[in-house]
């Protein structure tokens, strides 16, 4: 598997330039796994053994800053990520209520995935957009001021965007 | 002098966020002035006399920041520029850089004039992925006309300005959590001293500022520091992003001077508390910031006014609860954040937070005791001042607070059985539900 891994060469051109912002190696890490989620479509084991590999440095220390933080896309993680904003404003608006009817509409809970691979569901911390609670985050999109229709028309729109109808 | 917006005056207009328009509006004529015309000893006492305290949540004086870092080092020096506004309630540097970028990249060159710098990162929170867009459109922007680069605007000045986005991690808003992230490390604080303007980004001398404090510098240039010290109160002056959030009817961001009453920034300003509701308890400055009853709530949004009231100005984070609140499920819900967020170096935020979460759950769903109410107080105690960062401390400030002015919930609460949310979910409950999720 690892062996079938490597960065397209538009990637590792964005990678040798990354190389030249930072004084040292490893503080390109970050942007590096972007590049390495963008290009896998996730980060799992063999992922992060190959940007070990590429930026020589330790996988344990790869494996250590990848899990540490919660933003990246991880292996096993539906098409649409649907991350729902749990901390007190979006509380106060709806959260609960949203999560309440993903779970309802798709039949799956927190940290689950939908048997047809679309959806993952997951509850998050803080997205910064409390003046538009209850608010998902669904991979890099927003979807701000949201009622309980408007979850049911977002988990359309996914389905239809996904080619696969009412699956 | 009236009063004039210099974050949001222009935030409805379409094209607001391009170069053109913002150089239209004399954008980066100050940046200009500070590369052909200042000295950087000028502009670090200027921004001094002008008393510009941080934005961020500390409110420390920003010329005095500057003035920490070593003027003859061999070493390169470093801005840090703190983009990753993870404090719970607060969304207004998202709005600067997404409507403004150039107002911030502006700040960031008289910045980095002033102290010597020739390198700023700019360290935005993962999640906002449209506001990095915007920021890196804006940055090769400027690069492509000669503002950033080599020979910025047209001075012998050099100055790079690369963007880092994070991951999603609450700690990395932490001054040293973020310089190491930026280091491509796990976000865990450091130990201070050495402090960042001494020993910081890379082992080097930096500075670390706030997206809406660096947006401040153009404006304080423009009319002069005196003038800039006459708007709000004489200690904590200047124009201010309050964000409102919450059970009001307007949530949003507001442009006031600093010092603006609390009760007019929620009844006028975000249209009052919402569905014609009465208030019940106001955090206001973000969920770090002690608890203020709807009694409290005739204060100032200043640091000091808030400071004298027994809170904070924070990041003005004001996150409004109604009287249909429940504050033990209020109390569960910041624990949860600050637990899930504790980076796990220090063993009193670790723990504590763990704890603080488990004792809020076991009152929310009937199992509480009396006695756990002077134990969230005895968690507190042992976790505020005892760490590497101040975490533990956001989340006891809150946790305390909450408790001790709000007694009559958490009785409540034990008394009958859970929160009012619990026992509506659960009729038949008498306590100790194993499917609480």
């Amino acid at each position: 598997m690892t062996e079938t891994l490597a960065f397209s060469s538009e990637a590792m051109k964005k990678y040798e330039w990354l190389l030249t912002r930072y004084p040292t190696r490893q503080a390109a890490l970050l942007p590096t796994l972007r590049i390495a989620e963008s290009e896998f479509g996730e980060l799992g084991v063999p992922q992060m053994r190959y940007v070990a590999d590429l930026m020589e440095i330790p996988p344990a220390l790869v494996f250590g800053v990848v899990t540490f933080y919660t933003h990246y896309r991880r292996a096993g993680v539906g098409t649409y990520h649907l991350q729902v904003c749990s901390t007190l404003s979006c509380a106060l608006r709806g959260a609960g209520d949203v999560v309440q009817r993903i779970t309802e509409r798709l039949g799956i809970g927190t940290g689950e995935t939908s048997e047809c691979g679309l959806f993952t569901l997951s509850k998050v911390e803080c997205l910064g957009s409390c003046d538009t609670a209850p608010v998902i985050q669904c991979n890099d999109d927003y979807h701000e001021g949201l009622s309980l229709e408007d979850v049911d028309a977002l988990i359309q729109q996914l389905r239809d965007e996904a080619g696969k109808g009412s699956a | 002098m009236s009063f004039r917006k210099i974050f949001t005056q222009h935030i409805h207009e379409e094209k607001c966020h391009s170069l053109s328009f913002y150089q239209k509006n004399g954008g980066y004529e100050q940046a200009r002035k500070s590369l052909h015309d200042w000295q950087p000893d000028d502009l670090i006492e200027t921004v001094k006399a002008a008393n510009l305290r941080g934005r961020g949540g500390a409110g420390f004086p920003t010329g005095v920041k500057w003035g920490f870092v070593p003027k003859n080092t061999d070493k390169p020096k470093y801005l840090a520029v703190n983009a990753d506004e993870s404090e719970p309630g607060t969304f207004k540097d998202r709005l600067i850089m997404e409507k403004n970028p150039h107002l911030l990249l502006e700040g960031i060159i008289i910045s980095c004039k002033a102290v010597g710098i020739h390198h700023a990162y700019i360290y935005i929170r993962g999640e906002f992925v449209f506001a990095a867009n915007r920021l890196q459109n804006a940055i090769d922007r400027a690069y492509s006309e000669g503002i950033l680069g080599e020979n910025c605007l047209g001075s012998d000045f050099t100055l790079d300005v690369t963007l880092h986005r994070g991951a999603g991690a609450y700690i990395c808003g932490e001054e040293t959590g973020m310089l190491s992230s930026l280091e491509g490390d796990r976000g865990q604080p450091k130990l201070k001293p050495p402090f960042p303007a001494v020993e910081g980004l890379f082992g080097c001398p930096t500075v670390v500022n706030n997206v809406e404090t660096l947006a401040n510098l153009p404006y304080i240039l423009e009319i002069g520091a005196e003038a800039y010290g006459k708007i709000g109160p004489e200690k904590s002056p200047g124009p201010k992003l309050f964000c409102v959030s919450g059970h009001v009817e307007k949530p949003g961001v507001f442009e006031l001077p600093m010092g603006i009453s609390l009760r007019t920034l929620i009844d006028e300003h975000a249209g009052g508390v919402w569905k014609g509701r009465k208030l019940k308890a106001v955090i206001p400055g973000g969920s770090s910031a002690h608890v203020l009853r709807a009694d409290e709530c005739d204060v100032d949004m200043d640091i000091e006014s808030l400071a004298a009231a027994g809170t904070m100005l924070g990041s003005a984070g004001v996150i409004v609860m109604d009287e249909t609140t429940c504050m033990v499920d209020a109390l569960l819900n910041i624990m949860r954040f600050y637990h899930h967020e504790s980076c796990g170096q220090c063993t009193p935020c670790r723990e504590g937070t763990g704890w603080l979460e488990k004792i809020a759950h076991r009152i929310a769903i009937g199992e509480g005791r009396m006695e756990d109410m002077d134990l969230v107080t005895e968690v507190c105690d042992r976790m505020v001042g005892k760490t590497i960062c101040a975490l533990a401390d956001a989340a006891a400030f809150p946790a305390e607070s909450i408790v001790n002015k709000f007694r009559e919930d958490f009785v409540a609460a034990i008394e009958n059985g859970g929160s009012p949310a619990w026992i509506k979910r659960h009729p038949a409950s008498t306590g100790g539900a194993a499917t609480h999720v």
